[in-house]
């Protein structure tokens, strides 16, 4: 799925990285818990999350993701997204739920392939 | 790479929006050093967990990434209230993070399971009153 389709079907605003919007991503997560996101490692390139911390950009860079979307109207601070985009990872805001977000995204084939190592 | 590549760093316990920092610089190195993608990953998350935990636990302490033709090993010391109880500490969803550190979306009782996990050994050398150093090793 193109990282732009994510952006349409979550309805979401881009905060940076918008360069990188055509670029393809194979599986995502959810989840407010970083260590939860830690514990699986299989090529999860988009992170849907309700927390808003620098933690979050450093989880998303540890996993080298490619993605981070802020569900429930959550807006990362402008530190934030100053670290994201110097790391190259798109960041979005979307006024979705998570359970809504992750569904969308799911039913539209961006499947969760997360494998516990 | 003939001499081993040695990394230090101090790890502020005061500022848990720093922590991190370390395993950052250190991703950033390896990559320069031309490692794959998965040795890269498992070592700085291995690194980030343990930096959240000396944030968390020990009010900081200190890091040391030691590269060689065959291994990566990875030192985290810290002068912290040391592990009561290694055995239970490392079971997966056991954590004696306070509710303030679990907002900030860590605290779930998966950073030492997560450390093993991504590590070849993790050896746990810990006193309580005195402290905790780890020690990880990823093999190349």
């Amino acid at each position: 799925m193109k990282i732009s389709m994510i952006r349409d079907l979550l309805g979401a605003e881009v905060l940076c990285c918008e360069e990188s919007l055509d670029n393809d991503v194979f599986s995502a997560c959810g989840s407010d818990m970083m260590s939860d996101v830690l514990a699986y490692v299989k090529d999860q390139a988009v992170l849907l999350t309700g927390l808003v911390n620098p933690q979050v950009i450093r989880t998303a860079e540890m996993m080298d993701m490619k993605c981070i979307v802020f569900v429930r109207s959550k807006k990362p601070t402008p530190a934030m997204v100053e670290m994201a985009a110097d790391d190259g990872i798109v960041m979005m805001a979307s006024d979705m739920r998570m359970y809504d977000a992750c569904g969308t995204l799911y039913v539209n084939g961006l499947i969760g392939t997360a494998v516990h190592v | 790479m003939s001499e081993p590549l040695i990394f230090h760093f101090d790890v502020d316990g005061e500022n848990f929006t720093s922590a991190g920092q370390a395993s950052t610089q250190v991703k950033k190195n390896l990559r320069q050093l031309g490692l794959s993608p998965d040795i890269i990953r498992r070592v700085s998350i291995a690194m980030y967990e343990g930096e959240i935990n000396m944030v968390i636990h020990a009010n900081g302490g200190t890091a040391d990434v030691i590269v060689t033709e065959d291994y990566i090993e990875i030192i985290l010391a810290d002068k912290g209230p040391g592990i009561p109880n290694v055995e239970q500490a490392m079971q997966e969803g056991f954590s004696t993070a306070t509710d303030s550190i679990r907002s900030l979306g860590f605290g779930a009782g998966m950073g030492l399971p997560n450390m093993k996990r991504y590590t070849d050994t993790m050896e746990i050398d810990t006193m309580v009153g005195v402290g905790t150093t780890i020690t990880m090793y990823v093999y190349l």
